[in-house]
């Protein structure tokens, strides 16, 4: 077992897990953060993305016992009590959730994505969420949503 | 006389937002593998690596040594010899001497943590006897093929028969044509928890489509009465048919019980890939005839699908697959053979759209075959055949309440053509697009040399509603009451949203029935009546109804009670002291059962929708860029525009996915490419912009006139897309997906049989 201290949505954590434990498993079953997703637990589907240090991140790709010291946000740390982020208000406001299980790995790397470019092109948005697999909604209105949340973030 | 003084928001019609949104965003929904209880344990199953073979023994000594196991189940531990099933009771709850497909359960583990529980299964040493894979399900219908379940191969058999079977025609088009098994690939993972209760039942939060047919084939299994054993329904990820069938729920309720322990199973991704049923591969053999005017005269098809292991629905798949196997099209005369055969492949089940989809695959080329074989347009062909209300279709059912099939068909011709051009390499020294819009997107495989454009056009149908006899019944429980805040009211159904949006929907028809604004959907339990499964897109029809009608009775009393008291019916404040509480149970008007040789009126009604598709193809490649798919669907009313939009689009994205990319791989019963990695899924770089045009042709039967819509999507657009690609490259491609060898080399799918379109496959020969 590896005791590990991680900064996770502000607050600084402390647990023991073993090495080949996922920052995913640990977030989701020894934290109580279950907001990020295990779809795949592969990489391959973005469910379970988060920040590490500011770094989008598949959480299942990182071991928890080589992130000690790390920052992590996650789906939880956006938006505040009765106010949802921008971002999370228009996937609602466009219809972007349907069974939602892709959503806050959606929301995380569309937050990491208006971040660094406020005004991205329809293609831009495409090539930053093509890591995020969504089975419900064909993406349209993901694309939409994400839009919406520039617009409403830096174009009032 | 209207109860609400202001106009309601959110009512039947409006784009009103999901009452589960907001806690999906924030990442605060409970999906059933987000379930946790202190002190539970975890439960795992021990699978088959082999598709067939038998057991001789199973020693799980070494397996019990191992820290935190608390439990190991086999065979001989089951309180019951009682099988599951979704339409025949035909598999054992962990396999009894014999396993017939790779990933069928033998065993399963609760412990302390689900590290420890697969440690353990990979400890248990099983001792198997191989046998010979039996994975063509042509062979498997032969006379000669050893079976693989008491009564033989053949799980079920239609024919349809229809006017003179043996017509001729002046053109005759034939094909055979092949359908691989597709993924449902629900992003979400079958999971579970189960609670042993004092009583000596359970209580199971699951992700399912249907917790009422889940109870009636888990409590014989575990030997106890339906009234000890309640279900929950967790949050779903995604269902498209994959959580219709029992995949680990009867395995987590006997771990909890022989632990007295709460035990939660959740599969891995590949353990999904084992765990559920997929679409049903099909080989379809195919002829059509017609005048030389196009007018269709006969069409005869046989077609087989691959039901794998055990049946699931493999009996309704069949009866889907002949019935609609002509498409949506006057056709007079018919013969229509469908045989759904057991192999040693997974078992194959509900997908979205199912039985419908593999026929229109094969018909909607035969009908683009016989037009390049008139020489006519491929729209105005269909369009001269297409149904309308009154038509019959080969079961001899008529059409009923429906927009006229070739409305539909030169709407979505109509549609805005996508804006750019096609590629031009190195226009004015520049690729004229950026990489990721052409075939090959980021691999930077082409800057549009080599690229050609095709447009191609399908449409298709599909039953709402069960079909063919079955009681079709939702229970809905409306509650209009007075709160310190105002008037509310409550539904309560046993429907499960499993993403498609029927906590909207009801939430909607309660708004506009009740003219109330507060509407709060309750969680779904088996302590109401059934709702009848999310699936044959029939929520919003069954649930719907059920909902509209208790409204209705709701405010029958109302009335009533403001007319006792002499109060006006808006005086709600005054009338609520006593909340009103009406339950009903809805059906739909009864449908036929199946017959010897045809299906009569067995269908409820029929979805309509065409698609038309422009793809970029890469010659040199071969690989495919969709760059936009149009749909006009008959949806009859759309109850939330949003939401209809977000299944079609959802819907076409899934067979762009059969389309091109989409393959559960088997090689003799074995599945190869059971993750995310080797699986592909369309992501947002392969998804085009879509264009939906909502046609409301409402039906008299349904609540607001709201058909199902759930299928449509995915029926059609599949065949548009390989027409495109066909139109783009001259190539045949009688094979989804299509792969890029079949576009570079022209490669032509074979079954190695010789079966006359019609006729019954069991009689087939080798070519």
């Amino acid at each position: 077992m590896n005791d590990v201290r991680l900064r996770v949505n502000g607050v600084a954590r402390q647990t023991a897990v073993p090495d080949h434990e996922s920052l995913l498993t640990t977030l989701r079953e020894r934290l109580g953060l279950p907001g990020s997703k295990n779809a795949c637990e592969q990489g391959e589907c973005g469910s379970c993305s988060v920040l590490m240090d500011s770094e989008l991140v598949c959480s299942c790709l990182v071991l928890t016992a080589g992130a000690d010291g790390r920052a992590i946000e996650t789906v939880e740390s956006l938006g505040a009590d009765g106010v949802l982020h921008p971002v999370q208000q228009a996937f609602v406001d466009a219809g972007a959730v349907q069974c939602g299980f892709c959503t806050p790995g959606l929301i995380v790397a569309a937050y990491a994505l208006l971040r660094e470019n406020p005004e991205p092109s329809d293609l831009e948005v495409r090539e930053a969420l093509s890591g995020n697999l969504c089975r419900c909604t064909g993406y349209g209105t993901i694309l939409a949503a994400v839009q919406r949340a520039s617009r409403a973030m830096y174009r009032r | 006389m209207t109860l609400a003084r202001t106009r309601v928001r959110g009512g039947v019609g409006e784009s009103a937002p999901r009452p589960d949104g907001v806690p999906k965003v924030r990442g605060e929904f409970p999906y059933a593998s987000d379930l946790y209880l202190e002190g539970m344990l975890f439960g795992h199953t021990l699978r088959s690596p082999h598709p067939h073979a038998l057991i001789r023994a199973v020693d799980v000594t070494a397996a019990r040594e191992i820290s935190g196991v608390r439990v190991i189940l086999t065979e001989r531990d089951l309180p019951t010899r009682e099988r599951f099933g979704l339409m025949k009771r035909d598999q054992p709850v962990l396999a009894e001497g014999r396993v017939r497909y790779a990933g069928e359960a033998i065993a399963i583990i609760a412990a302390d943590e689900a590290d420890q529980a697969r440690a353990a299964a990979k400890a248990i040493v099983v001792e198997y006897e191989i046998l010979p894979p039996m994975s063509d399900p042509i062979a498997a219908l032969g006379p000669d093929a050893p079976a693989l379940h008491e009564g033989g191969n053949v799980i079920d058999d239609v024919l349809v028969v229809h006017g003179d079977p043996d017509a001729q025609a002046e053109v005759v088009v034939q094909g055979e044509y092949e359908v691989a098994m597709q993924d449902q690939a629900a992003l979400g993972p079958e999971a579970g928890l189960a609670i042993p209760t004092a009583d000596g039942g359970v209580t199971l939060h699951i992700a399912t489509q249907w917790l009422h047919e889940d109870l009636g084939q888990i409590a014989p299994a575990l030997g106890l009465p339906n009234e000890q054993v309640r279900l929950v329904l967790a949050g779903v990820g995604g269902a498209f048919g994959a959580r219709e069938d029992v995949t680990l729920q009867i395995h987590a309720c006997l771990l909890a019980l022989a632990t007295k322990r709460p035990v939660r199973m959740s599969y891995g991704r590949e353990e999904s890939f084992y765990g559920h049923v997929h679409r049903h591969p099909a080989r379809l053999f195919y002829e059509h005839g017609a005048r030389r005017d196009g007018t269709l005269v006969y069409v005869r098809a046989t077609i087989v699908l691959d039901g794998g292991a055990y049946a699931s629905s493999t009996s309704a798949v069949v009866a889907n697959a002949g019935c609609f196997a002509a498409g949506p099209y006057r056709v007079p005369n018919a013969r229509v053979r469908s045989v759904g055969a057991y192999t040693t492949n997974p078992p194959a089940g509900a997908m979205r759209g199912f039985g419908a989809v593999q026929a229109c695959f094969a018909y909607e080329a035969q009908m683009d075959k016989l037009a390049a074989a008139l020489d006519m347009d491929p729209v105005v062909l269909r369009a001269r055949n297409a149904v309308e209300d009154g038509d019959r279709i080969i079961t001899s059912q008529p059409v009923e309440g429906s927009e006229p099939v070739a409305n539909l068909l030169r709407r979505c011709a109509a549609l805005p053509m996508p804006a750019d051009e096609v590629a031009h390499p190195l226009r004015a020294g520049r690729p004229s697009r950026d990489p990721l819009l052409l075939p090959g997107g980021a691999g930077n495989l082409t800057h549009g040399e080599g690229i050609r454009r095709g447009t191609g056009f399908a449409a298709g149908f599909k039953n709402v509603c069960y079909s063919h006899g079955f009681d079709d019944v939702s229970h809905a429980r409306v509650r209009l009451e007075r709160t310190d805040s105002g008037i509310r009211a409550r539904v309560h159904t046993a429907a499960a949203e499993v993403g498609q949006g029927i906590v909207t929907v009801c939430q909607q028809i309660v708004r506009t029935a009740l003219e109330v604004e507060e509407v709060i959907v309750e969680t779904p339990d088996t302590t109401i009546g059934s709702a009848g499964s999310s699936s044959a897109s029939r929520q919003t029809w069954m649930t719907g109804g059920a909902v509209l009608a208790a409204c209705r009775e709701v405010r029958a009393a109302l009335e009533e009670r403001a007319l006792a008291r002499g109060r006006a019916m808006d005086e709600l404040a005054a009338l609520l002291d006593e909340p009103i509480e009406r339950s009903v149970a809805w059906r739909h008007r009864p449908t036929e059962k199946r017959d010897g040789h045809t299906q009569n009126h067995g269908h409820v009604a029929f979805l309509f929708a065409a698609h038309r598709a422009t793809v970029d193809v890469d010659l040199g490649t071969g690989l495919v860029k969709v760059v936009q798919v149009a749909t006009s669907q008959d949806v009859g009313k759309a109850i939330n525009p949003q939401a209809v939009v977000g299944q079609l689009e959802g819907g076409i994205a899934q067979g762009l996915g059969l389309a091109v990319m989409e393959e559960v791989l088997l090689r003799d019963g074995q599945v190869r490419n059971a993750s995310f990695t080797d699986y592909l899924l369309p992501t947002i770089l392969d998804m085009p912009p879509v264009v939906c045009d909502l046609v409301e042709h409402p039906h008299p039967d349904a609540p607001y006139g709201a058909k199902g819509v759930g299928e449509p999507p995915t029926i059609s657009s599949t065949p548009a897309i390989v027409a495109a690609i066909r139109a783009a490259t001259g190539r045949e491609l009688n094979r989804v997906p299509v792969r890029p060898d079949d576009i570079v080399f022209g490669t032509v799918a074979r079954s190695g049989w010789r079966i006359v379109p019609g006729s019954d496959p069991a009689m087939a020969a080798r070519a």
